[in-house]
């Protein structure tokens, strides 16, 4: 990982004060289970921070409008906060410019359109797209569906037992049949931060482009796409503590401009007869219909809160919680981390010998704990383990030690009622 | 820790542990395949239906804690029983998960009354009710016999 890409705006001389950020969080004054709640859920959705939450309370207070087309002043301002978020955007993650910064629903969609403009046009029969063994089904489907279609096939990397990225296979799996290499940046069950520089190097090697999935990385680490090289970047609002419903497909400029266009509609051509339609100029051209105006404003100020903290603080933080969260969790006899990679952020996913994962999640929740457990959308991944399910704590930006000590005390709780 | 002993009662948490007729029923006449792709849980149930009357019945599968004793108790609770009644405390299980309005109706379904806690779990219900589902389509099921695998 590059340490410092000097776009932090925060000030580091300041230190981290957990307890202030977690003031911003209005969710964390709701008791949940009588309790104040202590939510260990964030690689499944993030809580909001009270700006957040205003900035699309304000639009729908005072700029509602519809963007892009009206003449009227409410549209003017309304269109002015949508692009203003997407340039915020465009500096976040350092894309060269607000061409390649298109609005999407999320990274779902963001991996879907790639799968179905360029994907659709760069893949034939006999190619192939090379994905890891780690991935999230979203980051799996969309190609198989293309596959499908195209009589193409999947390459899968496989990983270690630990949970890492085997390089050298992934070198050995590129060839000249294929496309395309879509891998995530983090993943989403087992926290492993993958060697994404390395990745994309050995495919720019072979003139291979290169799509990352960032749902689990723009929230913990600094990304900075040009220093990256990364051909398409592809992440989610409500997991960097945005609204739900908005994404970012982030793609190089030539590849965009060479895609067709994913959907139809409105906002997306610029002019139509019956004919004949003249699509509309980047990013607009993915961008059909009346976007999520609201979603998007919101998005805009995650940025802005995220950066105000700085996403180097926040990944020092949240990396010392890691340590702390799995030294404590190995107090526990009969517990197994899954996961457990060398570079990790964010992800303690783990199992009890002898107690299902749904039981632990029933239990802990009556102790006001938040967990996910269940395969996390990566199946594969959970018959790489031998197991059905894991439960999986996942830490953000609010998270403390007196969490991960709430997370350990629920465990022995779970242990005495199963012993 | 008191509401959720209504949910892990001691004899969900015994079936658990040592759950009763797990097996496969090697001459087995009905068999069906239940899975929860929430969770992962997968759960095989075989019968011996034997003139209308459940000689035998078993399962094999890994689940959650509810959903292991549920199938666990769900066999020692229809073995002996008609298709007939069978179908009936389907019916009565379901709603004693799923209702909040117990009562009287629920008179003859026995120890599977600890199941009721369930209903404050709605996330849970599916874990409770998964082999019952898949003894129902085990029932519905019309072939003679059914390869184990």
């Amino acid at each position: 990982m590059t340490a410092g890409t000097g776009k932090d705006t925060a000030r580091p001389e300041l230190a981290y004060d957990v307890s202030s950020i977690r003031e911003d969080f209005p969710i964390f004054r709701e008791p949940v289970n009588g309790r104040s709640l202590v939510y260990l859920d964030n690689a499944a959705t993030t809580q909001k921070p009270q700006s957040v939450i205003d900035a699309v309370t304000r639009f729908y207070t005072r700029e509602c409008a519809n963007i892009h087309r009206g003449v009227h002043y409410l549209s003017e301002r309304a269109t002015e906060s949508y692009e203003n978020s997407r340039s915020k955007i465009r500096r976040f993650i350092n894309a060269n410019s607000l061409q390649e910064v298109v609005f999407v629903r999320g990274t779902t969609e963001a991996v879907n359109l790639v799968a179905q403009t360029y994907g659709r046009t760069h893949v034939g029969a006999g190619d192939e797209i090379v994905i890891s063994a780690m991935e999230h089904h979203s980051n799996i489907v969309p190609w198989q569906l293309l596959c499908e279609e195209k009589n193409a096939r999947i390459r899968t990397v496989p990983i270690t037992r630990t949970g890492e990225f085997m390089l050298d296979e992934y070198r050995e799996l590129l060839g000249p049949k294929t496309r395309l290499v879509a891998v995530t940046h983090i993943s989403n069950a087992l926290g492993t931060i993958n060697p994404v520089q390395e990745i994309i190097r050995l495919a720019h090697e072979r003139n291979i482009p290169v799509l990352l999935d960032a749902a689990q990385a723009v929230q913990h680490v600094p990304i900075d796409v040009q220093a990256l090289d990364c051909d398409f970047l592809a992440f989610s609002g409500h997991k960097m503590y945005g609204p739900t419903g908005i994404g970012v497909l982030y793609g190089k400029e030539n590849l965009l401009e060479e895609m067709p266009p994913y959907q139809g509609g409105g906002d997306m051509i610029s002019y139509v007869t019956f004919e004949k339609t003249l699509y509309n100029r980047l990013p607009y051209k993915f961008e059909a219909g009346t976007p999520n105006v609201a979603g998007g404003i919101g998005l805009g100020a995650a940025v802005d809160y995220l950066e105000s903290i700085g996403l180097e603080n926040i990944r020092a933080h949240e990396h010392d919680l890691m340590k702390y969260g799995t030294m404590e969790l190995w107090t526990l006899d009969e517990l197994t981390i899954i996961g457990t990679a060398r570079e990790k952020a964010s992800v303690l996913s783990f199992i009890i010998e002898g107690i299902h994962p749904h039981d632990i999640g029933t239990i802990l929740d009556k102790e006001g704990v938040a967990i996910r457990t269940g395969h996390h959308c990566a199946q594969p991944v959970m018959d790489f383990f031998h197991t059905p399910a894991t439960a999986r704590a996942s830490l953000g930006l609010y998270n403390t030690r007196e969490d991960i000590q709430a997370l350990v005390h629920g465990l022995r709780k779970v242990k005495e009622v199963f012993r | 820790m008191s509401d959720l002993r209504d949910l892990y009662q001691e004899v969900i948490l015994d079936h658990h542990k040592r759950p009763r007729n797990f097996r496969r029923i090697e001459n087995a006449n009905r068999q069906a395949d239940g899975y929860n792709p929430l969770c992962g849980d997968k759960i095989s149930v075989y019968m011996r239906l034997e003139n209308g009357v459940l000689a035998d019945i078993a399962f094999i599968g890994t689940g959650c804690a509810i959903s292991t004793a549920s199938a666990s108790m769900m066999t020692e609770h229809l073995k002996g029983k008609t298709e007939a009644e069978a179908r009936i405390v389907f019916d009565q299980f379901h709603r004693l998960v799923t209702n909040h309005s117990g009562g009287p109706e629920f008179a003859d379904i026995g120890k599977l009354a600890v199941f009721s806690g369930v209903r404050e779990y709605p996330v849970r219900v599916k874990c409770a009710t998964l082999a019952w589902h898949t003894m129902h389509a085990a029932l519905n099921q019309k072939a003679e016999t059914v390869a184990t695998e």
